[in-house]
């Protein structure tokens, strides 16, 4: 089943299984964020093994570099531990092997004839910024404009969010 | 494949890192002069002539200083966090033209490591990990000092990152390309970005200056606060390796400063020398030139100013520089729209 992967591939798939796996096993929360920068950067290496280098590139800037640092940030002023854990019922343990369960079905029936329509051998230079560029503000132009909307609201929102503190004080007063 | 080609990048990487660390190890030797200089003293003038094996003294003193791991501390992430900012301070060399190419034993050898498309980019992920390395070990250290030091990092470098980015991205629409290499030479002869791009080139400067942790941003390990910061707990050669970095760091965000604003290695009149191999040279000493100007003026700026207060760091990043980013950006693009 393995022998006609390349071994770059399966060494990077090895390290991306394994460190995701840590990252729902570790019982120290800033363990698991650590290990879930790691399956980043190796999924980024993924996409650069797809000649996606673009995809790579913001890939880390986005989620390791920007998303995870508020991450640590929080858990490291939260300071979790053992003591500080609430006592959960078996029962939260059971929805979430039979949800996990459900999802892996999904997926395999999802993915069980997507085998035929993977591109195997990328072209070069598909997923470099010139062609993702052309492809963005052509075909997927409305999707793309939509999506800036969507992070502009977000953005406008978390600004209000911030300020709601100041208006009530203006308010009382 | 190609060996050859392998051979050649191999031992590009490698000269490329021992220039590196040998310029960081006289950046330390250099920051105590200059300090000296703008105090009026002497400054390390006993080691060897002219003080010049100082940095070697200083660093065999590290190695051999005692190592002490504090015993709350999470011994791994402990020595996992200097050993992060070590690597990461390296890693963002690989994408800097330092020079066009040269011509060693018949064979065309590009001075540049990797010649990858997206160069602003690589940078761009590269600073935004950086902040990993003081992270992990102040938060490693249990100690609350360290961890104060730790979380103004984090909050300083996401800050500054943004007005980074930003003024970044002024500078890829005017040149229309990622990669470093293009951009550089597009700066022929004197047509330096920075004469397009002035506020942009102020901006990325200042918050340069705050990625690098140096002066007047070096909240993190504010001594009169924080006792050393996110590197109170650190001894012998793991300390030696966090304020290793930050001369790595400076020397190389001051690369990256010349490559994009100043035409990296590119000076006026280098069309009048026909000798190739004296032109890449003269580029390689031209591009070293203006590396050396930028770290003098981070340094300058250490022994000139005062620290900045908290609030004042975080109302300079989001109220004054990242309104300035954007509206350079737009001035920019409208600009751009108007000449087409």
């Amino acid at each position: 089943m393995f022998n006609n992967l390349p071994i770059p591939f399966l060494v990077l798939s090895f390290f991306t299984i394994l460190s995701a796996l840590y990252v729902v096993t570790s019982k120290n929360p800033i363990h698991s964020v650590l290990a879930l920068i790691l399956t980043f950067f190796s999924i980024s290496a993924h996409y650069v093994l797809l000649n996606a280098q673009f995809l790579a590139i913001v890939n880390l800037i986005v989620y390791a570099g920007a998303i995870m640092v508020l991450f640590l940030f929080v858990l490291m002023l939260l300071n979790l531990n053992k003591d500080a854990e609430p006592i959960k019922s078996n029962l939260w343990g059971i929805a979430a092997a039979i949800s996990a369960g459900l999802l892996l079905l999904v997926i395999t029936a999802a993915f069980q004839k997507a085998g035929e329509n993977v591109v195997k051998h990328p072209v070069e230079g598909i997923g470099l910024v010139k062609a993702l560029g052309q492809t963005l503000f052509t075909r997927f132009l409305v999707p793309f404009e939509l999506s800036g909307a969507l992070f502009l609201a977000a953005m406008v929102g978390s600004v209000l969010l911030g300020k709601r503190d100041k208006v009530n004080k203006d308010l009382l007063a | 494949m190609d060996y050859a080609l392998i051979l050649e990048k191999l031992i590009l990487i490698v000269v490329i890192l021992a220039v590196t660390l040998v310029i960081a190890l006289y950046l330390t030797f250099g920051e105590r002069k200059i300090a000296a200089y703008f105090q009026d003293r002497l400054g390390p003038n006993r080691v060897g002539p002219l003080g010049l094996l100082q940095p070697f003294a200083d660093g065999g003193k590290l190695l051999f200083k005692e190592e002490i791991i504090p015993k709350t501390a999470e011994k791994w992430l402990f020595i996992i966090g200097p050993a992060t900012a070590m690597v990461v301070a390296t890693i963002t060399s690989a994408v800097i033209p330092w020079g066009t190419s040269i011509e060693i034993f018949g064979r065309n050898v590009s001075l540049q490591v990797a010649d990858v498309d997206i160069g602003v980019l690589y940078v761009m992920g590269i600073v935004s990990i950086g902040v990993y390395g003081i992270m992990i070990g102040g938060w490693a250290s249990n100690n609350k000092y360290s961890l104060y030091g730790a979380i103004r990092a984090s909050a300083q470098m996401i800050s500054y990152e943004l007005s980074m980015g930003l003024a970044l991205i002024a500078v890829v629409m005017m040149s229309g390309t990622l990669s470093l290499r293009e951009m550089v030479e597009q700066q022929h002869g004197l047509n330096w970005n920075i004469w397009y791009q002035p506020l942009g080139f102020l901006l990325f400067f200042v918050c340069a200056l705050a990625e690098c942790n140096r002066a007047p941003f070096d909240l993190a390990e504010c001594e009169t606060e924080l006792i050393g910061g996110y590197h109170a707990e650190y001894s012998s050669m793991k300390l030696g390796f966090y304020l290793f970095s930050e001369y790595i760091n400076m020397f190389v965000s001051s690369a990256v400063m010349a490559s994009v604003y100043l035409g990296g290695y590119n000076f006026p009149g280098m069309d009048a020398i026909a000798n190739p191999t004296v032109l890449s040279l003269l580029q390689v000493a031209v591009m070293f030139a203006k590396i050396f100007f930028f770290v003098f003026v981070f340094m300058w700026i250490r022994w000139t100013l005062p620290r900045f207060r908290y609030d004042q760091l975080m109302r300079l990043g989001w109220k004054s520089l990242i309104p300035l980013a954007i509206i350079n950006m737009v001035v920019t693009g409208a600009v751009m729209l108007l000449n087409q």
